[in-house]
Order: structure tokens, then C-alpha cells, then sequence
């Protein structure tokens, strides 16, 4: 009896998975004839013919992006129109905030607990003062604001708000008694149903309208506030869907013990549920995160309309592809970063309680 | 029509009056001016992006032929073409911006039409920029007007309104051209680009951004002749009608200036100098014109110092002196044939 001779495993594993039939071949092959013919030009104009060097457009003279226009471009990106000796304070934000969740992830960290509460409370508003200035620090206007750093802010002040007023409304629809009940259900299905970019719309052209003159709440805090309740309302189901997956018994057993509402909630109920509803979180902050981009209605230039603005430039007019690549990179960098982290909370949580 | 009862409301608020000349008693109220003058700087509604007319560049400064209108107004208002601040206005929101006070006036590529002035509480104050739509032909094809184009091929977007001007245009002329229709704008351009068409056809403006996209722009000429009629200009609030002269007579004294070959590098001899009457009422020496708005004598001096005059700011914006590299066809003096016009300095 012949045996085949023995195939290295990897060779083996090609075989069966990709060329087991004719037909199977078939299919491999002409998929791979597609990879090949997308992935060539594309690294060809991404990379190899690409133009990393010099200023201004002239200097694009090879066939493939000419990524000179974002090097010069770069700052606006980064910053908007941010005055350039003040840029310091956005970097020094940044680092602060990197460095502290570093810190705050670090599980030996005495007071661990106690520290989250305190960067909670004290970032925040540390990080408005060294963005807009005042008490030491010259004023940078907020329309001067934009770019990634503007992206940032948006999705991080109006997620801010979100968490836990979404959490508050969860808890308010879950809740026994009619009224609170009500004015949750009424508020979620409010903000749920109306489209982001009409938020955004009216909280940027009605309010001014409509409220007295000299009562003038700053058009960046208008879109923050405006896309939180929309994206509270999202988090609110996502934690209703926590809330419900946890047996009534629970509830029952811990007041059966004598604990109060507040503390049910704050010691048994709301760490098992955010703990199941975390993907469904993480996954409406992405959805929020991106849709941070439709403050370009109302003419704030986040990262993407930076972009566009860019494009208006005589000396850079038709770069659309560079600027678009650019862009989508840096989301999709963010996007990926975001879900990754929520994976390993994920993990970690499930370690923790052991299942 | 409420909205528009908030409007003047909200403009009629803005800012306390402070009596800031000696002229104050005798001139209208103007809350707008009042207000510019105490916060120091204009509040300018520009356009979020257009090649030319109102952009940011490298270094993060407002650039274009609208902005230099921006400038010009703070120059003759507080002296200082520097002291402006840009508001960049989305076409969605550019009337609610205005008419809410959060600027003192758009200049940003708006088309002056009846409906607009009647209902939207706005008034247009003048035309910087005739706009228009046109073509845009290769140079060797010796093209000088559009019936010229007869038996040529012309790319445009499916449904959109150039197409529907341009497919008039001839048939009233009883000239057979080929309309190929595309789906989009960009497809109908590189289809141009790639010699599919003879023409490709749109707003003079916005052809003269994309020209510079070709693969050899010098190669492609823009005609100036127009086929429709979309005068663009500085637009205001209803009510305060003295803010309204001076935004009006500073778009005026852009073209004076040009027309009485005051230029910012002869501003300074011209006034010291000139014995023509209206140069000399234009520059403040003879006739106290800006007392009479409100603002300083040497108002349009210092426009014309600081900003230049309308074909200086013309020619670096958007004209031979920029990458637009468009030439002056409409936007030219009555005096040499174009459209641009100015009531005297009397």
C-alpha cells in the first residue's frame, strides 16, 4: 500500500482548506487574482509612489498620494486653528489624561478606588481650563478649536454626560415608581427618535433664536449637550439591557437584608449589569464617536471637516483622496483603540468574577 | 414670520448704545456699529471653504476675495484690517447665523435674489463677485464665446441645474451642441479632464477651483462670457440702516478706489497730494464722509492702505495674481467693459 509522502502541516492545511476541489481552486485563485489587482495599486499610490518630501503641491511630482500636503497640513489637523504658542496646553491635556488612566489601570495602586473618583471629578474640568483658558491662561475662543483635538473633546465631554445620565435613565425606566418611570421613558424615547443631525441643528440655530441676547451658552458646549442626550438615551437601553438580565431575587435578597435603594443599586445591582451591558456601551460610544462628525452642519471643524476646509486651499485643492484616507485612518485607529480596551475590560471583569 | 420678529428683536438688543462721537446726536441709532466699535472687532460669517473666496491657509489665516471684503470693513470701521473674526457658515445655517446676531454681516458667496430679500429678513448691501455660470474649454480649441461651443460636447451632472441653463441657452439659439449627462459633478469633470467632452460647464467660481485639479491647468481656459445671473455680496440684518451704509459704501470705496486709480502703494501721495474732488472726499481730506456714517474720516484711506483697492484684493484673491488665475470678465469697471459699478463719492 502507497502512502503520501508526509506534507510539512502548513502545506497540508493550504491543501484541505483552500484546493480540496477543482472548484475550491478555482475560487482561491481567482480571489487571490482580486487581492492582487486592489492591493497593488493601492500600496503603489498609499506608499511606494507616494511623496513624503517638501511644501507645496509642486513637490507631488510622482503618480501616488502626495502626503506632503498632510505633513503641511498637519497642525490643523491636530489642533484646528488653535493659536501655535498655546498648543502646549492641548498636548499637556493629553499627556495628563494618557498618564492618569495608565496610573488608574494599574491594579496595585493604593486607593485605587478613591483615585478613579477624584480624576473623575477633577479632570474634567482641569481640561476645559487648560482648553479655553482664563485665571492665568489666555483665552482660546472654542471657534478657534478643532481638528482631532476637537473630535476628542466632543466624544469624550458629551460621553461624559452620557454614561451617567444614561445609567440614571436606565435606572429611572426600571424604576417602581409611575412618574419617574414616565419622564425616563419620555425622555428616552424622545432623544432616540430624532435624528442626530437635527439635534445638533436646532441646538445650534433655535437656541440662540429663542433665548435672550447676552445669555449666550458657547456653540461647542450647545453640540456636546445635544449629541449627550442623544447617545444617553442609546446608553440608557443598553444598561436597561443589563438590569433586565439580572434575576429579580437579587433585588429581593438585598433588601431582605435591610439595604436601601442607592445602595442595592450601587453595590449589587449596577456592577453586574454595566458589566453585561458593556459591549453594548462601547459599541454606541464608537457609534458616537463617529457621529461627532455631523457638527460640520453647524460649521465646527472636527478632524473631518479640518479636512474639507483643507481641501478649499488653492494650494491643496484636489487632495480629497490624501485628506479622506488621513481622516478615515485616524477613526478607524480610534474605533479599533476604543473596542480592543473594551475587549480586555471585558476579560478582566470576567476574571475577576470568576466566570 | 415669527422667526423673523426674534430676528429684529435679538438685533435690536445687541449691545448698549454708547455715545461715541461728537456726530452722535445727529446720526441715526446703530447698534450694530455701537456694538462693533465696544467689542473691538467685527464678527464676520464667512464661507466654511471656497477656493478663493474664503479659506484658511498653512498657517491657519482667513484668505480670499470675501475676506478681504471682511478686512476692508474693519479697516474703515476700527482702523485695523487685522481686527476681524470669522465665523465659518454652513449653507444650512448662514440666514440663522445672521439674522440670530451672531455676526454683524455674511460676506460668503450668497446669490442676491428677490425671494431671499423679501422673506428672509436680509438685505444685500452691493456685488463683490458677479457670478455666473460658464464654461470651461481647452485653450487650443479657440474658444472665445460660449455660441462658439455650437456642435461641441459639453459634460454635466444628471439633473442639475447647470444642465438645464446650458440645454436653454442654445436651444433659444438654435445652436446644436451634445449634452452628456453624468452622474455626478466629479464624474462629468474627469470625464472632461480626459478629453471625453469639449466643455464641461458651471458657476465661474467653483470652475476656477476645480481648474486648478486638471492634469495641466494651463491648458484649459474659463470664458467670462456668463449665462445666468447670480450677483454675490455682503449681506446684512433688516433694520440699522446706518450699519447698512457702511457695509454698503465700503464695498464702494473698494471699487472707487480702483476706478480713481487710488492703489495701496499711491494711497499715501494720492491724499496728500491729489487735486481731483472725489479722490480727495473719498480719502477724508475734503468732506467729513466718515463723520457722517459714524466712523473715522480716513476710512477709506485706511482700506485702501491696509486692504488695497478692489482690483488689488481681486487680482491676489482669485485673479492672475493667485492660482485661480481667473481673469476679470464681468467683475471688471464699468469703465473697461465690466459690470462692477459705484454710485459717486458727492
Amino acid at each position: 500500500m502507497k502512502t503520501a509522502p508526509a506534507l510539512p502541516g502548513w502545506i497540508a492545511m493550504l491543501r484541505q482548506r483552500l484546493f480540496a476541489t477543482p472548484m475550491d481552486a478555482a475560487v482561491t485563485l481567482v480571489c487571490l487574482y482580486v487581492v492582487w489587482r486592489i492591493s497593488v495599486p493601492l500600496v503603489d499610490w498609499l506608499l511606494l509612489d507616494a511623496n513624503w518630501q517638501g511644501r507645496s503641491r509642486d513637490d507631488c511630482k510622482s503618480s501616488g498620494a502626495c502626503w506632503v500636503f498632510i505633513r503641511a497640513r498637519f497642525g490643523q489637523f491636530m489642533y484646528g486653528m488653535y493659536p501655535g504658542p498655546e498648543r502646549w496646553r492641548v498636548d499637556l491635556l493629553g499627556i495628563l489624561i494618557v498618564a492618569t488612566g495608565l496610573l488608574l489601570s494599574w491594579r496595585g495602586l493604593p486607593q485605587r478606588r478613591a483615585a478613579v473618583i477624584a480624576s473623575v471629578i477633577v479632570l474634567p474640568p482641569l481640561g476645559v481650563w487648560l482648553l479655553y483658558g482664563g485665571g492665568g491662561l489666555s483665552l482660546v475662543e472654542t471657534r478657534e478649536w478643532g481638528g482631532l483635538m476637537l473630535t476628542l473633546f466632543l466624544a469624550v465631554y458629551a460621553g461624559l454626560i452620557a454614561v451617567p445620565l444614561g445609567i440614571l435613565l436606565a435606572l429611572g425606566r426600571c424604576s417602581r415608581l409611575p412618574l419617574i418611570r414616565f419622564a425616563s421613558v419620555v425622555f428616552i424615547e424622545f432623544w432616540r427618535g430624532v435624528p442626530i443631525i437635527t439635534v445638533i441643528f436646532l441646538a445650534s440655530l433655535l437656541l440662540p433664536l429663542i433665548m435672550p441676547t447676552g445669555f449666550n451658552v458657547d456653540r461647542l458646549a450647545r453640540a456636546v449637550i445635544g449629541l449627550a442626550f442623544v447617545i444617553a438615551a442609546y446608553m440608557a437601553e443598553a444598561v436597561r439591557g443589563g438590569l433586565q438580565a439580572l434575576p429579580e431575587g437579587q433585588t429581593e435578597a438585598a433588601q431582605a437584608l435591610g439595604l436601601g435603594y442607592w445602595r442595592i443599586q450601587r453595590l449589587i445591582v449596577l456592577p453586574q449589569a454595566l458589566r453585561i451591558a458593556l459591549p453594548a456601551m462601547t459599541n454606541e460610544f464608537i457609534s458616537l464617536f463617529k457621529s461627532t462628525t455631523l457638527v460640520l452642519i453647524v460649521s465646527i471643524f472636527d478632524l473631518l471637516g479640518i479636512a474639507q476646509a483643507a481641501l478649499a486651499d488653492p494650494a491643496w485643492v484636489g487632495m480629497n483622496m490624501e485628506a479622506y484616507v488621513f481622516a478615515g485612518a485616524i477613526y478607524w485607529f480610534a474605533c479599533f483603540a476604543l473596542s480592543q480596551w473594551s475587549r480586555l475590560r471585558e476579560r478582566q471583569l470576567q476574571a475577576a468574577h470568576g466566570r | 414670520m415669527k422667526f423673523i420678529g426674534l430676528a429684529a428683536a435679538a438685533a435690536c438688543l445687541v449691545g448698549a448704545p454708547i455715545a461715541s462721537s461728537a456726530f452722535a446726536q445727529q446720526l441715526a441709532p446703530s447698534p450694530t456699529l455701537d456694538a462693533v466699535k465696544a467689542r473691538g472687532h467685527i464678527e464676520c460669517g464667512v464661507h466654511l471653504g471656497l477656493p478663493g473666496f474664503s479659506f484658511a491657509n498653512d498657517k491657519g489665516e482667513w484668505t480670499g476675495l470675501d475676506v478681504d471684503y471682511c478686512k476692508s470693513l474693519a479697516a474703515a470701521v476700527l482702523g485695523d484690517a487685522t481686527k476681524v473674526k470669522y465665523t465659518p457658515t454652513s449653507v444650512q445655517q448662514r440666514w440663522a447665523v445672521l439674522q440670530s446676531g451672531q455676526v454683524d454681516l455674511l460676506a460668503r458667496n450668497t446669490t442676491i435674489t428677490f425671494s431671499r430679500n423679501a422673506t428672509l429678513g436680509v438685505d444685500f448691501q452691493g456685488i463683490n463677485f458677479y457670478e455666473g455660470q460658464t464654461f470651461v474649454v481647452r485653450t487650443k480649441a479657440k474658444v472665445a464665446a460660449v455660441k462658439d461651443l455650437a456642435d461641441a460636447t459639453i459634460c454635466v451632472a444628471a439633473g442639475s441645474t447647470e444642465e438645464k441653463t446650458a440645454a436653454d441657452w442654445f436651444r433659444e439659439r438654435n445652436l446644436k451642441v451634445t449634452i452628456i449627462n453624468f452622474q455626478k459633478n466629479d464624474d462629468a469633470i474627469s470625464a472632461y479632464d480626459q478629453g471625453r467632452c469639449d466643455a464641461y460647464t458651471a458657476g465661474i467660481g467653483a470652475l476656477a477651483g476645480q481648474r486648478i485639479k486638471f492634469k495641466d491647468p494651463a491648458e484649459h481656459q474659463i470664458l467670462t462670457e456668463i449665462i445666468s445671473n447670480d450677483p454675490q455680496g455682503p449681506v446684512t440684518r433688516w433694520g440699522d440702516e446706518r450699519w447698512q451704509l457702511v457695509v454698503r459704501w465700503v464695498l464702494n470705496a473698494q471699487i472707487a478706489a480702483e476706478a480713481l486709480g487710488v492703489t495701496s502703494k499711491n494711497v499715501g501721495e494720492m491724499k496728500a497730494k491729489s487735486q481731483s474732488a472725489e479722490v480727495r472726499r473719498l480719502l477724508g481730506v475734503d468732506g467729513k464722509f466718515g463723520d457722517m456714517m459714524g466712523i473715522s474720516n480716513d476710512w477709506a484711506y485706511n482700506i485702501v492702505k491696509q486692504v488695497g483697492n478692489y482690483g488689488e484684493s481681486y487680482e491676489r484673491t482669485v485673479g492672475m495674481g493667485s492660482a485661480l488665475k481667473l481673469k476679470r470678465g464681468a467683475n471688471e469697471l464699468w469703465t473697461k467693459g465690466g459690470l462692477l459699478y459705484t454710485p459717486p463719492f458727492q
